[in-house]
């Protein structure tokens, strides 16, 4: 019995907000390391293209209540997301038109397209915060849980409860599902495959009569639903604040490094594992300890590894440790 | 007593021709600098007390009463002290009301008020490093506003009468939270409760998991929330909700709005708090008495009332405007046993003094000085009662 209390006490308060966390990280990732593996540089404005489209879904989920459409127990902002998807394409397109075009044919160096991102952070920042303004918005509907922590106490008669926000589970069905089509599409169809040989190799990619104008623009379409998804998905089960994306931008580097960049299974990888440790490295085991250990060696302390104030920290140890020791990250990316 | 009667059997001796003065008072306040918008008020209210004693003829045998203002700056501690100074040394003023912020009341207090031995009567300090458990101010500094460590007091006081022993407490990482909280565990501990974790949180995340993770494994009856409704705050209640950690909060001032039933409603049913609040006549009869001349509700006006009418009471008190001599009387006539005494009846309160009597200082704030002579302030304890927040008395 104390096992099984340990084993929940575990799951509600590390692995299902660790696998929600991580699915959104991954998600972030993957935006990040598509443009790095076939437009060569680190875009600093991915976070705030993720609160672009999550901005569009927030307003268009508004615009549908007040029509009164619903989506029965499942948040109506699932109905918003295809909306939301193709208003942040074509902002991306546009900036892509206007900005990053110019360099790439000036062939720029890609610290200047860095910096070049981190002026278009700013200004879709400033964007964001212009139409919706900086406060947090709550636009969460339907069934608040799968399963809340009385029922679950009622059902199993255990001490420990466990509860599973239906946002959780959305995050990790809907995760899978766009990892899996993005894996079939970049392995499967002749456009993801002249994508994959674009960020191989640009001049032999070039040379087979690839054309990279069209390279660039369905990267930039996949980066879009991408972020778009990620900011929804993490808005649905936190809540919309547009700072809170810009803040995201770290750990969704530190996934995408991790991993490798310019390796979609690294960024995945990346995701989880700076989810997970964010989250054990900070959580007080106590509870789980004393479910788990006999009396005599029951822990007095927290026993806490490091106080929830540090938690952005890990990400930059992790980040630290694996460019000093596997530059190139766990799945053999790019070396940054 | 036999210091009293002896010193208003030499009031009325005095009260004679001769001894009808006119007693300066500073006011000493940061008209410029980070409280700039807040210290006109504050001054008016002061200098009312001081119209009012005047006008009465009842001071002193017909003492007036003047007020000289002084620039506290709020943060320029060694401006505030050579102001202070020239208030002392060239306009000779018996008392001070001020200063207002804790760092500058504390550089005036130690280099220019004790040196020369005048009274002062802070409205608005109210950093706990301002409480002189050991005399080191010579008994000459009283404060109408409490000190942030009394909240701490008021707080365990609450969770003790609930019959809470044990509780978990997070805070907001700023000097606000940080210091309730402190003070909170300290006297809960000393109490003889047990404070299980005490933990930070940042304002402004969207996630707060880890945090309600940790606090849960601490462990406890309550969580005290020391943090923000329109901040980290509520987003640590409903993390916590959600995860089944707690089922029942305590929340200190910083959280208490509608805000806070409008997000939690029944969810947080039977959960406590405390927030600064009176039930006391006083505030509305002083509103009353200002009418449209300045805004009497803005922050620490009444306190500022409160302050300068406390001075003059105590002079009355003493029979005499000499710091030394009407310091002792201060937590006289603040406090009870005595007649109650509300803005504007200070007339009356000189009578009932000048004729021997006892009052007991009510004011615009309930003013019940405890301790080296700081206010115990007043505080409205709440319960969530029905998804809504409920009155449960006042403290």
């Amino acid at each position: 019995m104390d096992f099984l209390n340990a084993i929940v006490a575990l799951s509600n308060f590390v692995l299902i907000p660790a696998i929600a966390y991580g699915s959104q990280l991954a998600l972030g990732a993957l935006g990040v390391t598509l443009i790095y593996g076939i437009l060569r540089f680190s875009n600093f404005a991915h976070g705030d293209t993720m609160a672009f489209g999550a901005m569009l879904a927030v307003l268009i989920t508004w615009l549908l209540q007040s029509m009164g459409v619903s989506f029965g127990p499942l948040p109506t902002a699932l109905l918003a997301l295809p909306f939301a998807i193709l208003g942040t394409m074509v902002l991306v397109l546009l900036t892509d038109r206007v900005v990053y075009r110019f360099y790439r044919e000036q062939k720029a160096k890609p610290v200047i397209l860095v910096i070049v991102s981190m002026g278009v952070m700013f200004i879709m920042n400033g964007l964001v915060r212009f139409i919706i303004g900086p406060n947090d918005q709550r636009f969460s509907d339907g069934e608040r849980f799968i399963i809340s922590v009385r029922e679950f106490k009622a059902m199993t008669g255990l001490k420990e409860g466990l509860a599973i926000k239906t946002t959780q589970g959305i995050t990790v069905v809907v995760a899978v599902i766009c990892v899996a089509l993005l894996f079939w599409y970049l392995n499967r169809t002749r456009t993801g495959k002249s994508m994959r040989a674009y960020s191989d190799n640009e001049d032999l990619a070039l040379l087979s009569g690839i054309n990279p104008e069209r390279v660039v623009m369905y990267t930039w379409l996949i980066v879009a639903a991408l972020a778009t998804t990620a900011g929804v998905l993490y808005g649905l089960d936190k809540s919309f604040k547009p700072f809170v994306y810009f803040q995201l931008l770290l750990p969704i580097f530190a996934s995408a490094i991790v991993g490798g960049l310019g390796s979609p299974l690294g960024a995945i990888a990346g995701g989880f594992v700076i989810a997970f440790s964010e989250v054990t490295i900070t959580y007080a085991w106590k509870k789980v300890l004393k479910y788990m250990l006999p009396e005599s060696l029951e822990p007095s302390s927290l026993v806490q590894l490091l106080s929830t104030d540090y938690k952005f920290a890990v990400s930059f140890v992790i980040l630290i440790v694996v460019l000093l020791f596997k530059p190139t990250g766990l799945f053999k990316g790019k070396s940054v | 007593m036999k210091k009293l009667l002896l010193a208003s059997a030499a009031g009325a001796l005095l009260a004679g021709a001769a001894s009808a003065e006119e007693i300066k008072l500073g006011v000493i306040l940061g008209f410029t600098g980070p409280i700039e918008s807040l210290t006109p008020s504050m001054a008016d209210g002061a200098e009312l007390a001081m119209k009012e004693v005047s006008d009465s003829g009842k001071l002193l045998g017909g003492s007036t009463v003047a007020s000289v203002r002084a620039d506290s700056t709020c943060v320029d501690a060694a401006a505030a002290s050579a102001a202070a100074e020239r208030l002392i040394t060239s306009e000779g003023v018996k008392g001070i009301m001020g200063a207002d912020c804790s760092g500058v009341t504390g550089a005036i207090l130690n280099n220019v008020a004790v040196a020369n031995g005048v009274v002062m009567v802070s409205p608005s300090a109210t950093s706990p490093g301002l409480s002189h458990a050991n005399n080191e101010d010579n008994g000459l500094f009283f404060r109408t506003a409490p000190s942030d460590a009394r909240q701490g007091v008021v707080m365990t006081e609450v969770l003790m009468e609930e019959g809470i022993k044990e509780v978990a407490v997070t805070y907001t990482n700023n000097d606000y939270g940080k210091g309730l909280a402190d003070s909170f565990q300290a006297a809960f501990e000393a109490a003889g409760g047990s404070v299980t974790i005490n933990a930070a949180h940042e304002d402004g995340k969207a996630d707060y998991s880890a945090e309600v993770g940790a606090l849960a494994s601490a462990g406890g009856d309550r969580l005290v929330v020391a943090g923000y409704v329109d901040q980290g705050g509520s987003g640590i209640v409903r993390a916590a909700i959600d995860s089944g950690a707690f089922d029942t909060f305590h929340f200190p001032d910083g959280m208490i709005s509608n805000k806070l039933q409008e997000n939690f409603g029944d969810e947080i049913e039977g959960s406590t708090g405390q927030h600064p609040g009176t039930d006391s006549p006083g505030a509305a009869k002083f509103s009353e008495l200002v009418g449209d001349s300045f805004d009497a509700t803005s922050p620490f006006t009444p306190e500022s009332y409160d302050a300068a009418a406390l001075i003059l009471l105590a002079m009355q008190a003493a029979g005499s405007s000499d710091p030394a001599a009407y310091k002792e009387k201060i937590m006289d006539v603040a406090n009870a046993p005595g007649e109650q005494i509300f803005p504007g009846e200070l007339g009356k309160a000189l009578d009932i003094l000048a004729g021997g009597g006892d009052i007991d200082y009510v004011g615009a704030t309930a003013v019940e000085l405890i301790g080296s002579g700081e206010s115990a302030g007043n505080y409205r304890q709440i319960v969530i009662d029905g998804g809504e927040i409920a009155t449960a008395k006042y403290r």
